[in-house]
């Protein structure tokens, strides 16, 4: 529902996006993932028709935001980066003002606020004027606005960037509810977020795609995909570390000192090696005192830090 | 139409939302009497009319309607409101013809609100309400005049203070240039149609022909297509926006 084909975006000497192309459908909930200015907000503003882009297409429903841009809008339900409304309405005026503008009238529009309020739990908020809300219930009313129409096509920037971890909570509950009958691009640069809430995630650099696949996926590609980690007290630490060097199939092992003087070890296998059997039995048969043990499934942070790059790298690079 | 309308309700609500619309009309209405009665000596002249009244409206409007007019897109630029305004279904055009329009109605209810002078001079006298009327309605179509090139040079810029410098110095040029002191130094030396031309574009030459009690067509037409061209004007200025950034 949503084509992406070679977008392109500068700013001055700033390319922001580059020659992005991506296509989402229906019941998929498309995770954008990058570091800070890597480009996604930028992205966004084009498949919305804030921005114009420089080079390339966006469809949005067959709609070319370009040359049909209001059909185009009128799929889309977007929530811009720091869920930007009036502060002098009221949440039920500036609902109100939404409906309409989407079309909706009377009845049918009163209908569409209610479940719209109904969804994000805003019925406390509704007669105070936006710019004394918090910034949870603030974020909310960003939602409602965007859900409103019930979008085939929903674009979300960073939905729960500077809520607390109850608000986080139900919006990505929100976020998953809706998943099947839409298709959604949300960003973000919270890594848990995508694991729980995104059918797939796309990890962007420097206006680029840089990895594309599930989240099951993108993990696999971490050094710490299938690795085993166990707590030890510190002197079996000290005998475990060579035992497990030796083992078959390990290509490594890391020392980093835990909690109340234990010693935390990683042990990576070599590619396509499943440790957690022979570590764990060897760890039985030796008597350690294990407190913990367990198989990594890879770490996010990690494959992301990989391949994207730091901000001082990425200016300098973007000024080229 | 289905679009333009709830783009104004929500514009003209939200001067309402605020002191400031309050503030600003008796700003308005008190700069209003204060040149009248003070500066035009208005009881002085004996005469029951409202020419003196309506002789210092373009001096006046040209403070007072930038100051409406400088928010119009600087402040949602500001707030970032203007994300979510060009991502509705709405065509751009309805979206900067709303805005124009409930600011329009703004400055209307501000002028209508001078009545009790209106009321004053028929007490007095029997003026030709006639002319009070035209005059009126010139007087409205200069506050819409400089609010369409307001809110065009509004949409330049995410700062107020620069769209309302900016705007009382354009409007200057368009009320100046029909002042004797500006023809006076064209004479000199210009070839008479381009002083005739300069005049022409003087929005105090049109105004003072509407309040001398003719209501011509081609003053009507002066200000109306003025307005035209600086919202098609403001409309190309968003426009471009979404490419620069
Ligand atoms: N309006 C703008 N003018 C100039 N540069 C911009 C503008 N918007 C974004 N940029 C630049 O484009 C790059 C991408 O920004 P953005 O899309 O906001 O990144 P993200 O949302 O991934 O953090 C950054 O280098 C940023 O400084
Ligand atoms: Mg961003």
């Amino acid at each position: 529902m949503i084509e992406i084909e070679g977008l392109t975006k500068r700013f001055g000497p700033v390319t922001a996006v580059a020659g992005l192309s991506l296509k989402v459908g229906k019941g998929e909930v498309l995770g954008f993932l990058g570091p800070n200015g890597a480009g996604k907000s930028t992205t966004m503003k084009m498949i919305t028709g804030y921005l114009a882009a420089d080079e390339g297409k966006v469809k949005v429903c067959g709609h070319d935001i370009e040359t049909d841009t209001t059909a185009a809008q009128a799929a889309i339900g977007y929530l811009p980066e720091g869920a930007p409304a009036y502060g002098d309405m009221t949440a039920r005026h500036f609902l109100g003002f939404i409906a309409e503008v989407r079309g909706f009238k009377g009845a049918g529009a009163k209908a569409r606020i209610a479940a719209a309020v109904e969804k994000t739990e805003l019925a406390p908020v509704l007669d105070q004027t936006i710019e004394t809300l918090s910034k949870g219930f603030k974020r909310r009313v960003g939602l409602a606005q965007a859900i409103l129409h019930d979008p085939p096509v929903l674009i979300m920037d960073e939905p729960t960037d500077g809520l607390d971890p109850n608000q986080k909570h139900s919006v990505r509950s929100l976020i998953r509810g809706m998943a099947p009958q839409k298709a959604i691009i949300v960003s973000t640069h919270l890594l848990e977020e995508v694991e729980a809430i995104c059918t797939r995630a796309i990890i962007i650099d420097r206006g680029a795609i840089v990895a594309d696949g599930t989240p099951a996926e993108l993990l696999a590609r971490s050094r710490y995909h299938n690795a085993v980690t166990l707590m030890l007290p510190k002197d079996d630490a000290e005998k475990a570390f060579g035992r497990l060097k030796a083992l078959p199939g390990v290509s490594g092992v890391e020392r980093v000192a835990g909690a109340d003087g234990g010693v935390q070890l990683t042990v990576f296998p070599k590619s396509g090696a499943l440790l957690i059997e022979t570590v764990s039995g060897l760890a039985t048969r030796e008597n350690w005192k294990v407190k913990e043990l367990y198989a990594e499934p890879g770490r996010l942070d990690e494959v992301f830090r990989a391949i994207t790059t730091s901000d001082a790298a990425r200016a300098k690079a973007a000024r080229k | 139409m289905k679009h333009l309308l709830p783009i104004f309700k929500r514009e003209f609500a939200a001067y309402f939302a605020t002191p400031l619309a309050y503030v600003f009309i008796v700003i308005f209405l008190f700069a209003m009497g204060a040149f009248t009665f003070y500066v035009g000596h208005f009881y002085d002249n004996g005469i029951a009319d409202l020419s003196v009244f309506f002789a210092y409206h373009p001096w006046l409007y040209l403070f007072l309607v930038p100051a409406i007019a400088m928010r119009l897109w600087a402040d949602e630029r500001r707030t970032g409101t203007v994300e979510l305004l060009l991502t509705l279904p709405i065509p751009l055009w309805a979206t900067v013809v709303g805005k124009f329009l409930a600011a329009w109605a703004f400055t209307g209810i501000a002028l209508a609100l001078t009545f009790p002078i209106w009321v004053t001079v028929n007490i007095l006298g029997s003026p030709d309400n006639g002319v009070i009327l035209a005059s009126y309605i010139g007087s409205f179509l200069v506050a819409g005049s400089y609010l369409a090139i307001g809110a065009c040079i509004s949409a330049t810029t995410n700062n107020q203070v620069i769209a309302f410098v900016v705007s009382v110095i354009v409007c200057f040029l368009f009320t100046v240039s029909g002042t004797p002191i500006v023809l006076e130094v064209f004479r000199g030396w210009a070839p008479l149609p381009l002083t005739d031309a300069i005049s022409s574009f003087s929005f105090v030459t049109h105004f003072n022909a509407i309040t001398a009690g003719v209501l011509d067509l081609r003053d009507l037409v002066f200000f109306l297509s003025l307005m035209a061209l600086f919202l098609a004007a403001n409309v190309v200025v968003v426009d471009l926006k979404k490419s620069g950034g």
